[in-house]
């Protein structure tokens, strides 16, 4: 048996993604305020549902090559490129910060009732073409430090690709003994209840005065 | 009153539903998961409604506009399947919730500004990243490359940078 199948297709397609988006709506990452308590601590699951799906597919990869079922070439690995992603991961990082998505999460908020991950996703096509309109003068620093094609850690590091895996589940198992200590000493994480319940309850105080002055 | 909403699944469970689900991809198409560029190709079809001649003649957006319609894409089903898992999903579990989500002690209008900057910021990340977080962090993080740990390192150290000056937004 030869894999991947290379099937770019409708099919394909609807199915990754509904097996994706339901997913992330069932780690909770729907909601921006529990994607954002990442980087104030009190929540640790962008970090850890992140890495653990980086690791399980990475694991399932190398034993699909190990059993000789797949080539090491066979995947899209891509290219590094230091600078732009760097700057790239930087200013997404940022910019989830302060607007609360990143473009997959954003859909599923989108998917889920949030009215600010469409005004997210009205920035997002403003950000892309305001980059398509400055390509040509950014065009050096875009292909700035480029590194060997398709590089990876094992490549990198000149270790065996076990090595490294394992390197990787002993530092997720740290990272996440890590967040649960400080998701406990902040009250979190973020549950449910707290996130999709219909109305902040701010709101409700609002309109209760509204109505009354009415 | 509605019933409450289920709990989340534990974000050990949802990212190894996650990482079988990437797997999977990379088994059917050879590639992981995406959705910057969807957005990209939306960008450039919608760029090409407003200024047609302007946007075939762009470096970035022309080649994209070449090669057809810009949406006819593996990427663009994969984001309309996106939508219906998610929403199948928070339907299910009585987890639609429509408002402006946003953190206590911020005005909802004040919210969607700092998501359209927000949004902004992210669009343009992305194309100098090759890809988002889905893209090059998780799909590239998964293929070991380097180029997605460079992205994960730059991503993690910006969000608690912005988020630590910023944290009036959300607390």
């Amino acid at each position: 048996m030869s894999i991947p199948f290379y099937d770019g297709g409708v099919a394909a397609g609807l199915l990754s993604g509904v097996l994706f988006g339901y997913a992330l709506e069932a780690a909770g990452f729907g909601s921006p305020r529990k994607l954002t308590a990442q980087f104030s601590l009190r929540d640790f699951s962008v970090f850890k549902v992140m890495f653990t799906a980086v690791l399980v597919s990475a694991i399932g990869l190398y034993i699909l090559r190990s059993m000789g079922m797949m080539a090491g070439n066979a995947v899209f690995i891509p290219t590094l490129f230091f600078w732009a992603i760097l700057a790239g991961g930087l200013l997404i990082g940022a910019g989830f910060a302060l607007g609360g998505y990143c473009p997959g999460t954003s859909v599923v908020g989108v998917a889920s009732g949030r009215i600010d991950a469409v005004v997210f996703g009205v920035g997002m096509v403003l950000g892309t073409s305001a980059f398509a309109w400055v390509y040509e003068p950014l065009m050096g620093f875009y292909m700035a430090g480029q590194g060997p094609a398709a590089q990876t850690l094992p490549q990198l590091f000149g270790l065996p690709e076990w090595v490294v895996l394992l390197v990787l589940v002993i530092l997720a198992a740290v990272g996440f003994r890590l967040g649960t200590m400080m998701e406990r000493a902040r009250g979190g994480p973020l549950t449910a209840e707290e996130v999709c319940a219909p109305d902040d309850e701010a709101d409700d105080l609002t309109m209760t005065a509204a109505t009354r002055q009415a | 009153m509605r019933e409450a909403p289920k709990p989340f699944w534990s974000p050990l469970s949802a990212g190894i539903v996650l990482g079988l689900a990437l797997l999977l991809t990379f088994v059917i198409t050879g590639h992981g998961l995406g959705a910057s560029g969807f957005v990209t190709r939306f960008a450039a079809q919608a760029n090409e409604w407003v200024a047609p001649t302007a946007t075939a003649e762009n470096a970035y957006f022309g080649p994209f506009m070449k090669a057809g319609n810009p949406l006819m894409s593996w990427i663009t089903w994969e984001v309309v399947g996106v939508l219906i898992g998610a929403f199948l999903g928070a339907k299910g579990a009585g987890r639609i919730s429509v408002k402006v989500e946003r953190g206590p002690s911020t005005s909802s209008g004040n919210r969607l500004v700092y998501a359209l900057i927000g949004g902004a910021l992210v669009g343009f990340g992305a194309r100098l990243a090759r890809g988002c977080t889905s893209g090059v962090g998780l799909s590239g993080g998964a293929t070991l490359a380097v180029a997605g740990f460079v992205f994960l390192i730059g991503f993690f150290a910006a969000g608690f940078a912005v988020s630590f000056l910023m944290r009036r937004v959300w607390q």
